[in-house]
């Protein structure tokens, strides 16, 4: 008896059975259409937050005062003096310092009310240098960002987030109009795109300006040349660790500090903020697939049942086989082909209901689901396995049935 | 003319010639279920030669069925040594008695034992499936086996699209279509009418006019009276062996 007869008499004892074929694999549908979902719903939200986090720049460092170390490094806060300054800053952007940083821009910013017409908006006032729109990955919606020119003369001019934009203007142009803070007169040269974020942090709604004007004419203070952060871009991805190295190393020298662990400022990377972000979402998907895994084993149980049930059934019909010339192996093959079958078609059958559902689920809930094709033909071909495996048992008790007994019985 | 053994002569004391079909030597077989023990064949000896068309008669429950069993290789004898065309069968392994009932025996039950999902020309290639026949031969023998029985319309109806009789013929074709050299039929007229019955022992008789050994178990006169050598048994003991009149030989009683 060849593959082929095997597979026939398979599909044919499938077919002749059809509400049970069809209700074991019922049973490993659900289970493979439940894994795909949950890994592709796991893997969606893990995509989508490591979007929204490469959203804020690629490549990114974030150098921002105060020891992680040290207990008593407390973040300076508004007219407290800064560990980091623009000297600092400058000394970064040197090629041969730190030859992986490709641009740097430090930032300072308070908290204030910007007056056009007869409306205010309080809003966070951002003071940077050109390199900033590169560095945090934004673009302008309209006008000009502010360049070096602006910074070196302290010019009174603003760009303003997309949000911020709308509250002072409505439906107006900003670009030319005039905004005060503090008495100081600002032109408007530009608005941002919207990123679309929401949150605490918000990226739409901040008014960016020279961080000349912003430490001599807005925000004052003990220490104008003070920052508070400084955003680092490295050259690319690879060089990110010798990024943080370089800089790390040379603002050591600079602040005259001589232990690693003394540092009075801290470096973030971008890398640092995905990986935590998305663990927790691992951590549930890995949950997720567990529970969905248990479904499955569940439907193999129902496959290892129904087998058994239908060796008892056929018991005549393997007695008449083998009284006919069936070898113990060949009557084994037939009973574990068609368990075989009966899992490959649940798992296809699982996987096509696993892709309508990823259509359709993200109408329902707002998680983004993301079907990856290795996962899709890693479950198919578990489904197979589970077939495979518990259909051993089953084909071989049909195996060893004496003819005599299994011609006997009614 | 063959020349019918006494039954009393052990197989091993037969003169020279050819071996006989079968050979049975003091089988016994005692099912035990639980403490009860049922004594269903005791010291049977028994020889078929090649050619011969035996019927073996009995009440029900004398051991007529247990006996085709083990004539089959369906069962084993829990005593005694049974030797088929010369071979022990209690040498052989699992897959071996499987090709012995493959090529050498075809059986005609009762229940007719057909598959019901399959159609008529697929039950009748199923022996043929296990000898690792080709496809398209398979399904071309299948249908002159079933042009042999009469049922060359039906190749394609399945046993629930069949009368009783039309079943069993399937039963036949599919008993003939490996060619084996041993027939062995029990009651195979026991559930049809008297022309039904008629057309499946008229069937029987073409085979053993074409040289094979035919076994046919019955408990009427009237089947076995188409039979050559009536043996028989009655609770597991063979009482009589007689040959037809226009044979050579003698019964015991
Ligand atoms: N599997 C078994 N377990 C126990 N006893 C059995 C078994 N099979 C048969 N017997 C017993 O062995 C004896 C012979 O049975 P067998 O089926 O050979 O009779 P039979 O001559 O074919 O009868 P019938 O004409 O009714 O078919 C009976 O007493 C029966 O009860
Ligand atoms: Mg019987």
């Amino acid at each position: 008896m060849n593959w082929v007869d095997t597979f026939r008499a398979g599909v044919d004892a499938i077919i002749t059975h059809r509400l049970r074929s069809g209700l074991t694999m019922l049973g490993i549908l659900i289970g493979i259409a439940a894994v795909i979902l949950t890994v592709g719903l796991g893997e969606g939200s893990q995509q989508q937050v490591s979007a929204e986090v490469q959203a804020l720049g690629t490549n990114l460092l974030i150098i921002s005062p105060g020891s992680s170390t040290s207990t008593t490094g407390v973040r300076g806060g508004f007219g407290s003096a800064s560990t980091l300054t623009q000297t600092d800053a400058a000394a970064l952007e040197s090629p041969v310092v730190a030859p992986d940083i490709a641009a740097v821009a430090p930032t300072t910013s308070s908290s204030e009310t910007l007056t056009a017409g007869s409306t205010n908006w309080t809003t966070s006032v951002v003071g940077t240098t050109p390199s900033w729109l590169s560095v945090r990955a934004r673009t302008l919606a309209e006008g000009r960002f502010i360049d070096a020119a602006d910074v070196s003369s302290d010019a009174g001019v603003t760009v303003l987030g997309a949000t911020t934009a709308t509250e002072l203007f409505g439906s107006q142009n900003p670009i030319g109009q005039t905004v005060t803070v503090n008495g100081l007169p600002l032109t408007v040269v530009g608005v941002l795109v919207s990123t679309g974020s929401t949150g605490s942090s918000n990226n739409d709604d901040q008014a960016i300006v020279p961080i000349t004007t912003a430490s001599q004419r807005i925000i004052g203070g003990t220490s104008r040349i003070a920052v508070q952060d400084i955003y680092v871009e490295a050259s690319s991805t690879d060089t990110l660790s010798a990024a943080y190295q370089e800089a790390n190393a040379e603002l050591l020298s600079l602040h005259s500090i001589t232990t690693p662990t003394g540092a009075d400022f801290t470096i973030t990377s971008q890398a640092s903020i995905v990986s935590t972000a998305t663990s927790v979402d691992k951590t549930l998907t890995v949950l997720l697939a567990g529970i969905a895994a248990i479904s499955l084993l569940v439907g193999g149980i129902g496959v290892m049942n129904i087998m058994l049930v239908s060796v008892t059934e056929r018991i005549r019909e393997i007695g008449l086989r083998k009284a006919l010339g069936a070898k113990p192996r060949m009557i084994r093959r037939q009973f574990l082909v068609e368990a075989s079958i009966l899992g490959l078609a649940g798992g296809v059958l699982g996987a096509a209901l696993g892709v309508i559902g990823a259509e359709v689920l993200p109408h329902l809930i707002t998680n983004p689901i993301a079907l990856s094709l290795p996962a899709m033909i890693g479950s198919i071909v578990v489904a197979l396995a589970i077939g495979l495996v518990f259909g051993v048992y089953p084909a071989s008790r049909a195996a060893r049935l004496a003819p005599i007994d299994a011609l006997r019985s009614e | 003319m063959t020349v019918i053994p006494d039954i009393t002569d052990i197989p091993e004391s037969r003169p020279e010639g050819p071996e006989p079909v079968i050979a049975l030597d003091h089988i016994g077989k005692t099912y035990t279920s639980g403490s009860l023990a049922v004594e269903a064949l005791r010291d049977v000896s028994l020889t078929i030669d090649q050619g011969e068309y035996v019927a073996i008669m009995g009440p029900s429950g004398s051991g007529k069925s247990t006996l085709m069993h083990i004539l089959g290789c369906l069962d084993v004898p829990t005593k005694g040594r049974y030797r088929l065309a010369g071979e022990d069968v209690d040498d052989m392994t699992e897959d071996e008695l499987a090709d012995v009932r493959n090529r050498r025996i075809g059986f005609v039950f009762q229940q007719f034992n057909l598959l019901p999902s399959l159609n008529a020309w697929r039950n009748v290639e199923l022996p043929l499936v296990y000898a690792g026949v080709p496809r398209h031969e398979r399904r071309e023998r299948a249908i002159a086996a079933l042009g042999r029985v009469g049922l060359a319309q039906r190749v394609e109806h399945r046993p629930g699209e069949l009368s009783g009789g039309q079943q069993q013929r399937v039963a036949v074709a599919r008993a003939l279509v490996t060619e084996p050299a041993l027939i062995l039929a029990d009651e195979p007229t026991g559930n049809l009418d008297t022309t039904s019955s008629a057309d499946v022992l008229s069937l029987m008789g073409e085979l053993h006019d074409s040289g094979r050994t035919i076994v046919l178990i019955t408990h009427e006169a009237s089947v076995a009276a188409v039979a050559q050598r009536t043996v028989r048994i009655l609770d597991g003991r063979i009482t009589e062996d007689s040959a037809r009149p226009m044979m050579q030989g003698r019964s015991t009683a």
